[in-house]
């Protein structure tokens, strides 16, 4: 159907790629930071932080984030749940 | 008082600094103002055949640094506004047969003559660049709504900031509303959002840009086509006129139709 064709467009528009693939080349270029070298970075805050507390280092998320000009590395962190490290 | 000097700048090349250039040095004259436009692209120079004014060129800006002509001599006077000036590049020499001081000190005595010095800069970020842009007062940074383009323009935008701090203002070219009304172009809010710095002009795509190039008549000379206007009302704004920014529309059935677009 048509019409269902043009809503699926609207939620992933060549529109909304290029603006997520812009901000992400913008906020490496800016910090001056490979994707690679981020990948890198966030294996070491993995293991600086497994030395203290037990998480999830599956689920750990790294990234940057833009306000305007600024941009600031954000770290998402999951400690392993309670119950699992009960047992 | 000396004139204000303002420098159009992208990174990326091909986004359209000489034909923003001449339409807004143009659109000041029409206006009223003095203004001299200057080629900084030493070597690939363009922005007399911009103009319409290549045949009249006798002498260019190195000569003038090369103490082989006065000031007023390098300048070519415009042949429909005579308070408009072009200082040509020289064709024959290398980017960097220009310091930064040398460039300060000709933008600088352009500056006494007329209301508003422009300055056109080579595309790339070395030394063309920094010469160009060193005497500015505001630096007009010039995106297309791609993603190569936008990022280079990020680029000169940080270095201003970081080396220079001059005041830079952002002007997205070769808007296709009707990509962007289908969500197949970044929006320009997008990229003023990204870029982060004020906007001061959103210019259509419109292929009377490059009719009107071919013929040395600067769409701004057409103040009837929506592309002339939005080079005008970027003129108005450099004077301190708060012009609204109009939601660029799709050309029409009916436009289309007689093909116009």
């Amino acid at each position: 159907m048509n019409w269902l064709k043009l809503f699926r467009r609207r939620k992933n528009s060549d529109q909304e790629i290029a603006a997520q693939r812009l901000r992400l080349v913008l906020a490496h270029d800016r910090a001056n930071l490979s994707p690679g070298m981020l990948d890198m970075l966030k294996d070491e805050i993995i293991a600086v932080i497994s030395r203290h507390l037990e998480i999830d280092a599956d689920k750990v998320e790294v990234n940057f984030t833009e306000d305007q000009r600024e941009t600031r590395l954000v770290a998402d962190i999951p400690l392993s749940s309670p119950r699992r490290r009960a047992l | 008082m000396a004139g204000k000097i303002i420098t159009i700048s992208s990174g990326k090349g091909g986004v359209g600094k000489t034909t923003i250039t001449a339409n807004i040095g143009l659109g000041l004259a029409m206006l009223g103002a003095r203004v001299i436009c200057i080629d900084a692209d030493i070597g690939l120079r363009n922005l007399d055949v911009m103009l319409g004014l290549e045949n009249r060129i006798v002498y260019d800006i190195i000569n003038y640094i090369e103490g082989r002509c006065r000031f007023r001599q390098a300048l070519v006077r415009d042949k429909r506004f005579p308070e408009l000036f072009m200082l040509p590049a020289a064709q024959t020499r290398a980017k960097d047969a220009i310091s930064i001081e040398q460039m300060k000190s000709v933008a600088h005595e352009a500056a006494q003559m007329v209301d508003y010095v422009l300055i056109d800069s080579p595309a790339g970020i070395e030394h063309g660049f920094r010469c160009a842009s060193a005497p500015a007062e505001l630096v007009l940074v010039v995106a297309n709504p791609e993603i190569a383009s936008v990022r280079d323009a990020d680029r000169v935008v940080g270095l201003l900031e970081a080396e220079t701090n001059t005041p830079a203002r952002l002007i997205i070219n070769r808007i296709k509303p009707e990509m962007v009304q289908r969500k197949e172009m970044l929006a320009p809010e997008d990229v003023v959002d990204m870029l982060a710095i004020d906007l001061i002009g959103l210019i259509p795509e419109d292929p009377e840009i490059l009719t009107a190039s071919n013929r040395g008549n600067p769409i701004v000379l057409n103040n009837g086509s929506p592309a002339g206007k939005a080079f005008l009302d970027i003129s108005r704004r450099l004077q301190g006129e708060d012009v609204p920014f109009a939601p660029l529309k799709p050309p029409s059935f009916f436009q289309r139709l007689l093909g116009s677009h």
